[in-house]
Order: structure tokens, then C-alpha cells, then sequence
């Protein structure tokens, strides 16, 4: 290292291979025409999409309006209704009650990881990413084995009475939520796992010597130091919780819509793409605007050594 | 926190992570025709599903997706991954294209899938090749392929010396002998490893596939999601198993070969 610095310093100044402009574009254009055109420009016209309406056969009609955003807000053809809202509320509900379930989960989950010896750790890390690769519909169809009436989870809610005798766990909430945290555990324990695994455990004894009790180290130590593998870990499950439309839809039923069933539908059965196209950039809206709400509420204070 | 609750947490994440994909597992070998109930193994759902055409329809149509995508976002995104090295382009422009390759990875998969939904409308309106059928999937896949294919090569390039280009040159080496002895070699487990990573994306997607395709485009997760609406079979079950042994199986050669970078 030092070695070249110094021949660095002291070789005669070798003529610096001229940047290769064509060469460079040649091979970065194909891939950067392909995004552009079939990523970044569908993308923008997402916005123009809303503002159109759709015509009498499903087609998209490019008269401008703003009716779109009328409807986002919920004026109807029948006056105002509170449906639409009640989506994007329960959308962002489901996202958020997922993402804490994860951290709950998590912490505990990495920590105990952390604290294994490395060999096993390595173990653990494989056994939290397998999952992470097997496919959505697989899994959330799993469950739905799982949850069905002749097994033993329904089986003791009939016993106890929270279910009818013979009724399945699912369509439901608990059959929703199951889902959807073990379908993004992995997103948020790996994350969070390389910012527990820095945690000096010295810290934690010494707060442990000052009498500090579990919940207090939690929130006094171990949170603020594991907040930047944390913020990672709550953008890789909340913004896809949002956009989560498979899990919802086989586990939930009709009665828990969510925003990304509606936008599915806007472009199967309704045929109203612009509409769909307000949908999405509504769904995007309300993504950046929790995560800054989340950002402001966790500065991602640097380490300043 | 104290050792046993935090264990019986981490255990019982384990238990739920697993659960779903074992119960699937166990389902597809259950001589049960009908119900859950347990009636002994049996391999005749693999079989029959050997006999089903239109699922062997939906394995191949993921298969050819899934090899043609990942050929062609390879290239591109090893490309791209090249020709961004070393860019001779302002810093802002550099910028411009970071944030293009990193959006199919940030942006929610859904909204990905709507704008490739108008992308192709467009293209359908120039062409009816562009038809909803395996090239409109095939575009869609590239599309997102290529970021991650990018991504993966590029963090293998950042990692080689600029001393063995500055050696290369010392010798008289061409650009061209240089890349195609020196760089290409030494990127070659970055190469596979985006390949690896793009083709499971491409088995394991949903959701693009299922906003692009056409009646005659089924793909394997598309299979088993309409399938679950018309109601189960064992054969799906065997189904599913396969679909998760061959991604997992592929996930972990993937994981190979990164460490191995």
C-alpha cells in the first residue's frame, strides 16, 4: 500500500490512457437505452397515465382531467365514500403492523444468531436466506394447508371457540399476517443482522454492571446502535408490504383489500388503466412519505470516528 | 435480553419461515386425494404431473423465460457494468445512471410491472409482436434482470487492482487482449453470479409475470396461483415442491459462487 503510493509519487509521469468515451458507450448504451425505454420513461408517463381517463371500451382516452385524483380522494359517481381511504389506511396499516412483527421477530432472532459461534452463525445466516428465494404464491399457499380446517391450529381455535366448529384460520387477519411476516422476516433480520453483529457486547455488560434492566439496555443501547441496519431493514419490508398484492389476496380474501389488489384489478378485470396509473403513483406517494416520516424520526446520526 | 426467550424466538422464526414450504412438501407425497388427512407416501402426483400437459406447458414457458431473459440481461448488465467503469462522463451524468440502474430495484415490484403494462402498450401499437405472450414477458424480465446482473459484476469489478490494467499497458497489451485475457476471467464469478441471481428472479417472479402475460404465456407461479382459485390438487402441490427445490438449489449454487468472488 504504502509501497505504491510511493512509486506513485515518484514515477515519471506515465501518459494516462485517454478515456475511451466510444468504447465505454458502446458497451454501457445497449443497457442504458433498454432501462430507459422500457423502465425510466413508462415510469414518468405514469403521471401523464393519471391524468387521462378512461373511454367507453376500456381504452385509454387522452383527455385531460383531473378526475382521477377526484376519485383518489374518494368522489365517486355517487358522492363521497370513504372506501377508497379505507384501503389506502388499511394498505399502510397491514405495511406497518408487518414491519413491526419483523422487528420483533428480528431482534431476537439476530441476536441470538450474534451471539453463537461464527461457524454456526454462517449457518443460521443460510437458513434465513433459503427461505428469502422460494417462491411468494408457494409459500402463501403453504399456509393455507396449514390454516385449513382438519389441522391442529384450527382444530384448537374450534375447541376453544374463537372459530366455528369445521371453519378454516383463513381468509383473515392471522392468516394475512402469518403471510405476510414470514414472507419478510428475511428482508429485515439480514439487514438488521450486520448491525448486531458489530454491537460490541462489552457495552451491553457494562450497562448490565450499572443495574440497567433488559428493556432499558434495548432502548438505551442496543436500538440506537443498531439503527442504521435497522432503517435498512424497515425499507426493505415496509416499501414492499405496501406494494403487496399475492399474499393478501390468497390469505385475505375479498374483505381485506389492499391498494395493490386494487391497482391489479384497474388492469384486469376494470380495463381503467389511468386509473391504475393514479393508484400507483398514490402507492408511491404514500411509500416515500412514511419512510421520511420514519427518517425524521430516526436521524441516521454518522459514527463520527 | 435474556437467553431462553430470545432462543424460543429465534427458533420459533425458523419454525414459521419453514412451515409453509414443508407443509407443501409433505402434502405432495400424501396418498390423499381429497382432505389433509395423512393416508400414506406415495410419488404418483409427480407422476401424473409428468402426464399434465398444460403444467409441463407452464415448466417449459418459465424454463425458455427464464434462460432467454437471463442470456440477454447478462450480456447487457455485464455491459453496462463494463462500460460504466472508468466512466469518462461528468459526475452528474454518472449520477443519471446510477439512479436508472438502481430503480427496478428500489421501486416496488408492482409499479415496475404497471409501467411495463404501458411500455407495451406502446410497443403494441407499433407492432403486433409485442402481443402479451412470452416476448412481452421476456422483455419485462430483461428489464429488471439487468440492474441486479449490473449490480453484482460491478461489485466484482471495483474489487480488481488498476494495477493489472496499468501492467497490461506496459506490456503493449491492446484494450481488446487486455479485456478478453485479464479483465474477463477475473470478472467471470461475478458474471455467473448475476447470471445465477437474474435466471431464480426470473423463476421465482410473480408479479410481472402475472400483469404481462397472455393466455398462452402461463408461467409456473402463475400456474399455481390460478390453480389455487380453481381449486387444489396434490398435483399442485408436487408442483410447488419442484418450483421451490429448483430455485433453492439454484439460489445456493448462486451463493456459491458469490463467495467464492
Amino acid at each position: 500500500m504504502e509501497l505504491s503510493a510511493f512509486a506513485a509519487t515518484t514515477a515519471k509521469p506515465r501518459p494516462q490512457s485517454r478515456p475511451d468515451r466510444l468504447g465505454s458507450l458502446l458497451l454501457a448504451g445497449p443497457g442504458l437505452l433498454w432501462l430507459t425505454l422500457l423502465m425510466a420513461i413508462p415510469c414518468l408517463s405514469l403521471v401523464a397515465m393519471a391524468l387521462a381517463t378512461r373511454g367507453q371500451y376500456g381504452e385509454v382516452s387522452w383527455t385531460f382531467t383531473l378526475d382521477n385524483l377526484k376519485r383518489l380522494a374518494g368522489f365517486g359517481l355517487f358522492g363521497w365514500t370513504p372506501d377508497l381511504g379505507l384501503i389506502l389506511l388499511r394498505s399502510l396499516l397491514v405495511a406497518a403492523i408487518t414491519t413491526l412483527l419483523c422487528v420483533a421477530l428480528a431482534y431476537p432472532l439476530t441476536f441470538h444468531i450474534a451471539s453463537r459461534r461464527p461457524s454456526v452463525r454462517v449457518f443460521w445466516l443460510i437458513l434465513i436466506i433459503v427461505p428469502f428465494w422460494t417462491n411468494v404464491v408457494v409459500r402463501a399457499y403453504g399456509w393455507l394447508l396449514i390454516l385449513a380446517p382438519q389441522m391442529p391450529p384450527a382444530r384448537l381455535a374450534a375447541y376453544l371457540g374463537l372459530i366455528p366448529e369445521g371453519a378454516a384460520l383463513y381468509p383473515g387477519s392471522l392468516a394475512v399476517y402469518l403471510g405476510m411476516t414470514t414472507t419478510f422476516l428475511p428482508f429485515m433480520a439480514l439487514p438488521l443482522y450486520a448491525s448486531v453483529e458489530r454491537l460490541d457486547p462489552a457495552i451491553i455488560e457494562a450497562a448490565r454492571d450499572l443495574y440497567a434492566n433488559s428493556l432499558l439496555i434495548f432502548w438505551k443501547v442496543a436500538l440506537p446502535q443498531t439503527r442504521p441496519g435497522l432503517t435498512v431493514g424497515v425499507i426493505m419490508t415496509f416499501v414492499p408490504a405496501m406494494a403487496m398484492f399475492v399474499v393478501t389476496d390468497i390469505l385475505g380474501g375479498a374483505k381485506n383489500m389492499l391498494i395493490g389488489n386494487l391497482i391489479q384489478q384497474q388492469f384486469s378485470q376494470a380495463r381503467d388503466w389511468p386509473f391504475g396509473a393514479t393508484l400507483s403513483l398514490a402507492l408511491m406517494f404514500l411509500t416515500l412519505l412514511s419512510l421520511t416520516f420514519w427518517r425524521l424520526r430516526n436521524p441516521d446520526k454518522r459514527e463520527s470516528s | 435480553m435474556s437467553s431462553l426467550p430470545r432462543t424460543l424466538v429465534a427458533y420459533a422464526s425458523l419454525i414459521l419461515l419453514y412451515l409453509p414450504s414443508l407443509a407443501v412438501g409433505v402434502y405432495s407425497v400424501n396418498k390423499a386425494r381429497f382432505g389433509l388427512a395423512w393416508r400414506g407416501f406415495t410419488l404418483s402426483w409427480y407422476k401424473s404431473l409428468l402426464e399434465n400437459e398444460r403444467i409441463l406447458e407452464a415448466a417449459w414457458n418459465s424454463l425458455l423465460l427464464a434462460c432467454v431473459s437471463t442470456v440477454i440481461a447478462t450480456v447487457l448488465g455485464t455491459a453496462l457494468a463494463l462500460g460504466l467503469e472508468r466512466s469518462p462522463w461528468p459526475k452528474s451524468c454518472q449520477r443519471l445512471f446510477d439512479t436508472l440502474i438502481n430503480i427496478p430495484v428500489v421501486v416496488p415490484d408492482i409499479i415496475m410491472a404497471v409501467s411495463l403494462v404501458l411500455a407495451m402498450g406502446v410497443l403494441r401499437a407499433i407492432s403486433p409482436i409485442f402481443e402479451l405472450s412470452l416476448g412481452a414477458l421476456i422483455l419485462g424480465h430483461v428489464t429488471f434482470q439487468i440492474s441486479f446482473v449490473t449490480l453484482v459484476v460491478r461489485s466484482r469489478l471495483v474489487s480488481l487492482s488498476p494495477e493489472t490494467r496499468e501492467a497490461a499497458q506496459d506490456l503493449f497489451a491492446s484494450r481488446l487482449y487486455h479485456f478478453w485475457r485479464v479483465t474477463l476471467p477475473l470478472i467471470t464469478p461475478g458474471v455467473l453470479a448475476g447470471a445465477m441471481l437474474a435466471f431464480t428472479l426470473s423463476l421465482d417472479d410473480f408479479i410481472i409475470s402475472f400483469f404481462l402475460h397472455g393466455p398462452e404465456s402461463v408461467t409456473m407461479p402463475i400456474y399455481i396461483f390460478s390453480s389455487l382459485k380453481r381449486g387444489l390438487t396434490p398435483e399442485t402441490n408436487a408442483l410447488s415442491t419442484l418450483t421451490l427445490l429448483a430455485t433453492v438449489f439454484l439460489a445456493l449454487l448462486a451463493e456459491r459462487l458469490t463467495r467464492r468472488l
